[in-house]
């Protein structure tokens, strides 16, 4: 690996999250680039959905402007952050729906288990959330007696394998068809014995299963992929139809939305449904999206009752009002959760989902997660913004135009000082010192690439992963005070641009 | 409860110290395009290509009443639908004449049909509010040629008739027209998922057979 800076490696045992796992990065990238399968499996996939958005991106001649659009409105949102929650909550109680606020994981997981619990219910249909997975609102539930079944074919899967998610888009793509079809034959029930792995009938034996709870469940609980402040409208984009069973047919229906979701205007959603298909699942617009506002049951002009009679919208905080103190990092909050970034990152492809430790993998999950936990100079997530090689490709695709590794030498530096004020070294630690060589290097192109050149060619001085003897000047002061993993042949930038130029662009 | 009054005043608190007293607004720019301006011939050219690229089926037909009538009824006919559910409107529209030569049990929707009565009619007939040729979607609002959401849901043939004159070019064209405060569903094709290794499977949840009858 390419990580040249090396990573802070902690020991530290801390209560793990659903956004904080139990070790480090570098400590779980190291079992996760041993396990060949998950690497061929996550390769293919990566390369498969990096080939579909290429041909989709490019065919948008308009592409550029939308980002830019996106990008703006974004960043208005946040600037009107208060004024937009207050327009939202008041046209959604107008419509009908009920507005909660939840400050942490804890507040909403109590506010949602109250509400279901006001309905006499002991199960709930779930269509695929981050903010829910985030606040581990499942295992809350299971705590309080209530069942949470998962839908979405894959989030079923994983929740049938008592397995953590992998990916944002496709959370069991570390599974292959046969490991599927051994979870569905033992722990789906009903199923039909005879189950093949073939991908058809894996999904029709979901279909069955799941139809039977789609018909009797009284709650739907639900994420939200925007909120329109303006009117009071909701959407989640998907594809299966688990979706629109969840939002349509249960006669609750619960919400669970992060603050930074809402939107000013109902026009901006004609830049967002143009940018967040084509770089999610490669398609010119997913099967289904579903809007809703409050309960539309009796709007004026439609046909009669329409959906849930009871919604209620659960505005979560959990650590993104930290977020947005930090006038660099705040832009984490722009996210879409497209998985495009993923996707492309050569850190991702190598060290699957599960080494970051949070249910925001990959680049978007480097820089979200630790600031969501906060850096505090000693925590496990305070790896994370290592875990890059910083070349660039995850800006590239982003559709809100991040800057990722921007932020991410940020919080790097962030990290570097919350160690300094935590020890009360005023002697600068390794880290410290080689953080500011780092940051040398990184600010200027030709000093970057030369510096992980000149690490490659430090290959001849490894031996069983340890470094035995100097690299270049820059990097010394961090790589001989850690173990370095073995170096590839090539660095990921030059792997990267040979593979851009094979047309396998991202 | 008092302790929702506190969430919510602190969550404020807490978003307007972290953006301080005055953040910049940007201004949006716009530059994006907002109309196609495709004449009729390439927009109806456009979303067949683009539905049928999703499995869609594509029926093209006239736009008078009888030639819709028939083209719908040749499409239950070739499926095997003996039995439809549709918003009142629909049936009086187009289901009235006996699909040819085919028994074909009619259900006007009402709020009395269950979703267990749904889940036991094997199609659905409904208009839409518009299409976006360019994505190849369609839009259903849930007027009187559409119906609730649940109709369109459960039955596992959804049969959608369109007319040409509804087909706009590009999304910002459709949001420009479509009523927020109507519950709306986008449709692009039938279900699908690629969970399991990225293969695509037509048919989850929601209808798996979508067939478009395109009028004019
Ligand atoms: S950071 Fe950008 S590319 Fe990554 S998931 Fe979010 S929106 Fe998509």
């Amino acid at each position: 690996m390419s990580t040249y800076l090396g990573m802070p490696s902690r020991r530290v045992q801390e209560p793990s999250s659903p956004i904080q796992g139990v070790r480090d990065f570098p400590a779980a990238a190291r079992q996760a680039l041993g396990d060949s399968v998950l690497r061929r499996n996550l390769g293919h996939a990566t390369s498969v959905i990096r080939g579909k958005r290429a041909a989709v991106v490019g065919e948008v001649p308009d592409w550029e402007a939308l980002r830019d659009s996106a990008e703006a409105i974004k960043t208005e949102t946040m600037a009107r952050l208060p004024e937009l929650l207050e327009q939202l909550e008041a046209n959604v109680t107008a419509a009908g729906g009920t507005v909660h606020w939840a400050r942490d994981a804890d507040e909403a997981n109590r506010i949602v288990t109250e509400l279901v619990r006001a309905t006499g219910e002991t199960e709930v249909v779930k269509v695929k959330s981050m903010a829910t997975q985030e606040i581990g609102l499942n295992e809350h539930l299971e705590d309080e007696g209530i069942t949470a079944y998962e839908t979405d074919l894959a989030e079923l899967i994983v929740q049938l394998a008592e397995d953590q998610p992998s990916h944002i888009l496709v959370p069991a793509i570390h599974l292959s068809r046969t490991e599927i079809r051994e979870v569905f034959a033992t722990r789906m029930p009903g199923v039909d014995p005879l189950l093949t792995s073939e991908p058809r009938a894996l999904a029709m034996a979901a279909r069955t299963y799941l139809r039977e709870l789609f018909l009797r469940a009284k709650v739907g609980v639900s994420g939200a992929n925007f909120a329109v402040a303006e009117t009071g409208t909701l959407t989640v984009v998907e594809s299966e139809g688990n979706g629109r069973m969840c939002l349509t047919l249960p006669e609750t229906l619960i919400t669970v939305m992060g603050i930074e979701k809402v939107l000013p205007r109902w026009r901006d959603l004609e830049v967002f449904l143009q940018l967040l298909p084509r770089s999610s699942t490669g398609e010119r617009m997913n099967p289904y999206t579903t809007f809703w506002t409050g309960t539309t049951g009796h709007t004026e002009g439609t046909t009669g009752p329409d959906g849930p009679k009871e919604f209620h919208l659960v505005l979560l905080d959990n650590g993104r009002t930290d977020v947005l103190a930090d006038e660099v990092g705040r832009a984490a909050l722009h996210c879409i959760r497209c998985s495009a970034c993923l996707n492309v990152c050569p850190v991702y492809e190598r060290t699957g989902g599960h080494s970051y430790g949070s249910v925001y993998p990959g680049p978007i999950g480097a820089i979200l997660s630790p600031q969501l936990t906060g850096l505090t100079g000693d925590s496990v997530n305070d790896s994370l913004p290592y875990a890059s090689s910083l070349c660039g490709a995850c800006y590239d695709v982003c559709p809100v135009k991040i800057d990722i590794p921007s932020i991410l030498v940020d919080l790097r530096a962030r990290h570097v000082e919350a160690q300094q004020s935590r020890t009360g070294l005023r002697v600068p630690s390794p880290e410290a010192v080689a953080m500011a060589a780092a940051a040398y290097v990184m600010r200027d192109e030709k000093r970057f690439a030369a510096a992980t050149r000149s690490m490659r060619w430090g290959r001849p001085f490894m031996k069983d992963g340890h470094l035995r003897g100097p690299l270049s000047s820059v990097m010394t002061g961090w790589s001989s005070s850690r173990d370095v993993p073995t170096l590839p042949d090539q660095t990921f930038r030059e792997w990267w641009a040979e593979r851009e130029s094979g047309g396998h662009g991202g | 409860m008092a302790t929702v009054g506190e969430a919510r005043t602190e969550i404020l608190r807490r978003i307007r110290s972290a953006i301080g007293e005055e953040p910049h607004v940007p201004v949006v720019p716009r530059g994006y395009r907002t109309e196609a301006g495709y004449d009729v011939d390439v927009l109806r050219e456009l979303l067949t290509e683009r539905l049928q690229d999703y499995k869609a089926q594509v029926v093209a037909c006239g736009d008078t009443r009888e030639e819709i009538s028939a083209a719908v009824s040749g499409v239950l006919v070739e499926h095997g639908l003996t039995s439809v559910v549709a918003p009142p409107r629909v049936v009086v529209e187009w289901l009235e004449e006996p699909a040819s030569g085919q028994q074909v049990q009619v259900v006007a929707d009402d709020p009395e049909v269950s979703t267990g009565d749904l889940d036991g009619v094997a199609a659905v007939v409904t208009g839409a509010a518009l299409a976006i040729a360019e994505t190849g979607v369609i839009v259903l609002d849930g007027d009187v040629w559409c119906g609730r959401r649940a109709i369109s849901l459960v039955p596992d043939v959804h049969v959608c008739v369109v007319r040409t004159d509804q087909v706009v070019g590009l999304p910002p064209e459709a949001v420009a027209r479509l009523d927020p405060r109507r519950p709306q569903t986008w449709v692009a094709g039938p279900s699908a998922t690629s969970d399991i290794e990225l293969d695509r499977v037509e048919g989850v949840h929601g209808p798996r057979t979508l067939v478009v009858v395109l009028a004019g």
